[in-house]
């Protein structure tokens, strides 16, 4: 028995032994490093639950909403609770009678290789999965948080459209934030509950942080589960401002229909553009694109499906806005510069100017529209009439004057310079994201282009085209390569001549021919545009009025202004869109514009109508272009006629009351006409 | 010798030996057994009465059972424990039946371990906390008969007794209970150094422990979940929320307990019931958060009663089986207090064990008591005979 008693001590020292260690260890958790395991303990178990803020809503000029938002129940899913347990998806699609596999894709984070649905915002951000559960759902979910672990049913607001396509592009659309974006804002951030959306495109990317408002706090107590057991501190949120923009939704409304019309006219149409200017203010009464898409698509996440479609070509790119992003060659429409421009060179107001049917440009001849002669003109007629012929000549003498082929730095192109004075080639800067800066192709221009192109064209001109099938094409193209590396960097003749019809390299976006025409026939004020009239918070108050900056003035003098006018508010009664506005109604209101017509190598002509009304004392001005639309005549000008009917109640509709003052909005939220 | 024990266990149940025993009870070991089962009462409380339908919680089950488990306990104290060295042969059969049931049909999986037979009514019971008792039974009876002329047991024995550990640990593993199956193996090599085994093949043992778990990693012989356990406590903070849940959550309930606790029901993380299996294996950590280093070093000190108690009750008893019994007992419930307290501070990997008295359970209520019941009729027929 001793040799067992020996053993027993030895247990004996064991299980002490092993008890010491028991107490050493629990005196270092729980008083050594106790404090560490409180902050730990209350950061498991609070949560900062933020309270998203309204949004605030986007009105048109006369509080009409353009986006407001909408109550919805929606049903987010904490991702990394989801993965732990995936029992809970299977759940949670037969409540929601979908098929797992797409609330496993709306999960997933995006990255390289993951295309939509997969979900872009933080990933411990619960992930919304459906934002039009009934209320029998939601309690399904609500009450049985034990199968449901990590799945909320919240009701939170989710963006409507009344407008439904109208202006799409213009308001643009809301996405989940990405954690970059998050951690660029300041103040709270929405962790734990509750989406946090960014602005992704339009007024909702301009005025994101305006309508965003401060989202609220809520310190809860949670199990762990993350079911709230008790509320310890809670701030309000403060809901997002109110956008009321210069946007009449009439007006976009008949915008819309015209543009969209024009399109289906024109056979081969593939866009079309329309721009409603305030002409005495420079703000924007309607921008619309076509084709346009239902940003509805976008409230609670988008399909692969639908994503790919609006980026593809087939459906022809509804997202990109053709009025702001659409750079085109504006044709005779462009000619007001160019007038302007023959002016500042010396050629007389007053004079009159052969209108040949071909201008020898250099060693080779420009025509006039179908080649017809129209005799001597005076500036207006050749206006009225769209001579070409006249300008080739004028701005082949400047190019000249300028130097020819081999001008030195102190070459003044007018007409570029003129065209740059009125705002082709920069960006309008108006309030929305993306714009484009539309081309003016001068001398330095061409040396910038040839630098970048000259290694291509250069080994083309001795490799050829060996890929091209025709002979005489392949003979083309390297005689083109050849030229083009030789002395692509000079403007030639033929450049200068092709400027001058607003042909050739230049492009512009609608925009920026309207905000032109805006600028010539009111003040001669180029004015950066904006949607955007003032901001005011929910209650009615107004927080900041937007001004719309003037950022140049037109270079002609007022008389030589009022001279353009005049010619041009003949072109709609006996010019060149008469025949788009035979029967309309000028005695009631007089329109005056400008029709162009460029040609585009390889398309249709892109067909423009430039306008304002009435001429008088205009009061707007309208730009419709359709790509691939034909002649400014006929695509552009009637669709700009039936805009104008809509405005002026021709066609027996009311007329749309001018509106000069911001709604008044009560405290309430309603909104007083 | 052993007719004598048999005429000899009659004596009890005469009215003037049981008073007499009564006397010879070890009052100090009772009085912490029911102390933890008190303590284990109100952690229980705690830790159910905010989920577990009705405002008290699993409370009245767990009284149920403590309930049973005394009676069952005095019952057992009043044999003559020497009856069982003769049926002990029986009782391991009986369990070793119980550990083959559970794996048939008959037994239901709870938690990924197929360790429990449902008897209906909410009641079920874990046949493998009864092998536990089995075994030591059975290997006290298999030593306790030493070579002649030799305080050490016989090869035979030692084959047999290593037979039948192998037999029910192998039954266990398959449930899988990994807690379970390591107490066996403790018991066993806990019974073979008291009952005087050479010290070559205790250190032999050792090294077969330490290949046997190299083996394991080396043939993949665990689930990788159970690796995946076994290894989170290192550094649970690799995966806090995956497998280093369990220990990152326990060791935050505990730590922010502090010195003096939060006082009972008033536990954050207990409320929030973010230390999954609070009441059964976690049921530690409740003592940590509520009643603070003080409350579960109290704990700790009780539980070290049970233990110096049982090996003073070996120590003192005259006869090879009670001291193999009482030996046995202790090193099941040395081994399971360390692992199940070691693991909620982090020290020691997670298995699923309940802490000894505390926990809530059945079953492994019934064979703690039961195992108690067994020192105290150690000590009493011990004193009655000297």
């Amino acid at each position: 028995m001793t040799r067992m008693r020996t053993r027993l001590v030895v247990l004996h020292v064991l299980v002490l032994t092993l008890l010491a260690v028991l107490a050493v260890r629990l005196w270092q958790v729980q008083v050594v490093q106790g404090h560490e395991f409180v902050s730990a303990a209350a950061e498991t178990r609070n949560r900062n639950v933020v309270v998203p803020a309204v949004r605030g809503q986007i009105l048109d000029s006369s509080g009409r909403p353009l986006v407001r938002n909408r109550t919805a129940l929606v049903v987010s899913v904490d991702r990394q609770q989801a993965t732990r347990n995936p029992k809970v998806l299977q759940r949670l699609a037969e409540v929601l009678d979908r098929p797992v596999k797409t609330l496993e894709k709306r999960i997933r984070p995006c990255g390289p290789g993951v295309t939509r649905p997969c979900w872009t915002g933080s990933p411990y951000q619960p992930i919304p999965i459906d934002d039009r559960v009934s209320t029998r759902e939601a309690l399904t979910i609500l009450e049985r948080q034990e199968e449901f672990p990590g799945v909320t049913a919240e009701v939170q607001a989710v963006r409507e459209y009344p407008g439904g396509r109208a202006g799409a592009q213009m308001l643009g659309y809301l996405q989940p934030v990405t954690e970059e974006e998050l951690e660029r804002r300041d103040g709270l951030k929405a962790g734990f509950s509750g989406v946090d959306l960014v602005g992704r495109d339009g007024l909702e990317a301009t005025y994101d942080e305006e309508l965003r408002g401060k989202p609220g706090l809520r310190k809860v107590q949670v199990d762990r589960l993350g079911k709230p057991i008790g509320v310890e501190q809670q701030v309000a949120p403060i809901p997002g401002d109110t956008l009321v923009t210069s946007i009449d939704a009439r007006i976009q409304g008949f915008v819309e229909k015209a543009v969209h019309g024009a399109m289906k006219k024109a056979p081969r149409a593939d866009g079309a553009a329309g721009v409603v200017l305030d002409a005495k203010t420079g703000r924007v009464i309607a921008l619309a694109s076509a084709p346009g898409y239902d940003p509805a698509v976008w409230a609670g996440g988008i399909s692969e499906a639908e994503y790919q479609r609006l980026l593809s070509e087939k459906a022809g790119k509804p997202l990109v806005s053709r009025a702001i992003k659409g750079e085109f060659a504006p044709g005779s429409t462009f000619k007001v510069s160019s007038v302007a421009a023959m002016l500042r060179s010396g050629y007389p107001i007053k004079g009159t100017y052969g209108c040949p049917g071909a201008f020898m440009v250099g060693d080779r001849p420009f025509h006039n529209f179908r080649g017809i002669g129209l005799g001597t003109l005076t500036m207006h007629t050749a206006l009225v009439k769209s001579c070409d012929t006249i300008f080739y000549k004028a701005a082949y003498e400047e190019w000249i004057r300028d130097g020819g082929l081999h001008a030195g730095p102190k070459a003044k192109e007018r007409f570029a310079a003129t065209a740059r004075a009125f705002g082709f080639g920069s960006p309008t800067g108006i309030d929305i994201p993306g714009e484009s800066a539309g081309r003016i192709p001068d001398r330095a221009w061409k040396k910038n282009l040839w630098a970048q192109t000259s290694a291509e064209t250069c080994k083309r001109s001795r490799t050829g085209y060996p890929e091209v099938k025709s002979a005489s094409r392949q003979a083309f193209l390297k005689r083109l390569a050849h030229e083009n590396c030789v002395e692509g960097y000079l403007l030639r003749p033929g450049d200068a001549a092709n400027f001058s019809i607003g042909q050739g390299d230049v492009l512009s976006t609608p925009l920026q021919l309207a905000r032109a025409y805006a600028a010539l026939v009111s003040d001669g004020k180029l004015r950066s545009p904006r949607i955007g009239w003032a901001l005011v918070r929910p209650d009615g108050t107004l927080v900041k009025k937007i001004e719309v900056p003037v950022v140049g003035k037109l270079p002609v003098s007022p008389a030589e202004r009022a001279y353009i006018k005049n010619a041009l508010s003949q072109v709609a009664s006996d010019g060149t869109a008469a025949g788009a506005f035979s029967g309309f109604p000028m005695d009631l209101v007089k329109i005056g514009g400008k029709t162009g017509t460029a040609e585009v190598y390889g398309k249709a002509d892109t067909s423009w109508f430039a306008s304002f009304a009435p001429t008088q004392n205009p009061k707007y001005v309208v730009v419709v272009m359709v790509s691939q639309g034909g002649m400014g005549g006929q695509t552009a000008a009637p669709a700009v006629r039936e805009i104008y009917e809509g405005i002026y109640g021709i066609k027996g509709t009311e007329p749309v009351k001018p509106v000069t003052k911001l709604p008044t909005i009560a405290p309430d939220g309603t909104v007083q006409r | 010798m052993t007719e004598r024990t048999l005429l000899a266990r009659r004596r009890p149940f005469t009215r003037a030996g049981a008073r007499a025993a009564v006397w010879k009870l070890d009052g100090v070991l009772l009085v912490a057994v029911v102390a933890l089962c008190v303590i284990g009462t109100l952690l229980v409380w705690s830790s159910t009465r905010t989920w577990a339908p009705g405002s008290t919680g699993l409370v009245k089950k767990h009284l149920l059972n403590v309930a049973i488990g005394l009676a069952l306990s005095s019952a057992v104290a009043m044999l003559d424990y020497r009856l069982l060295r003769a049926y002990a042969p029986v009782i391991y059969a009986v369990t070793v039946i119980g550990l083959v049931l559970v794996l048939t049909p008959l037994g239901t999986e709870v938690n990924g371990s197929h360790s429990w037979i449902m008897l209906g009514g909410g009641f079920a019971i874990q046949p493998s906390e009864f092998a536990k008792l089995g075994l030591v039974l059975l290997l006290a009876m298999l030593l306790a008969r030493p070579k002649e002329g030799t305080d050490r047991p016989r090869w035979l024995d030692v084959f047999l007794g290593a037979l039948a550990a192998a037999l029910a640990m192998g039954l266990v593993m398959l449930q899988p209970d990994l807690g379970t199956t390591l107490v066996m193996g403790v018991i066993f090599v806990g019974a073979l150094a008291i009952g005087g085994v050479r010290k070559r093949l205790l250190i032999g043992l050792a090294l077969a422990a330490v290949g046997g778990a190299a083996a394991v990693f080396y043939f993949e012989l665990l689930e990788p979940y159970q690796l995946a356990r076994l290894t989170a406590f290192i550094d649970p903070s690799t995966d806090p929320r995956g497998v280093g849940y369990n220990s990152t959550q326990s060791m935050i309930a505990i730590g922010s307990g502090g010195l003096f606790g939060k006082g009972l029901f008033d536990g954050g993380q207990t409320t929030g019931r973010f230390v999954p299996e609070q009441h059964t294996d976690f049921v530690f950590t409740v003592a940590g958060e509520e009643f603070g280093f003080l409350g579960s070093v109290t704990v700790v000190a009780l539980l070290g009663v049970v233990l110096v108690r049982g090996l003073n009750i070996a120590r003192l008893c005259d006869d090879r089986f009670g001291t193999l019994v009482a030996g046995g007992i202790v090193c099941w419930f040395a081994f399971q207090i360390f692992e199940n307290i070691g693991m909620t501070v982090g020290i020691m990997p997670i298995t699923g064990l309940p802490l000894p008295f505390v926990s809530y359970g059945g079953t492994a209520t019934f064979a703690n008591l039961i195992a108690v019941g067994l020192l105290q009729a150690i000590r009493m027929r011990d004193q009655a005979f000297t």
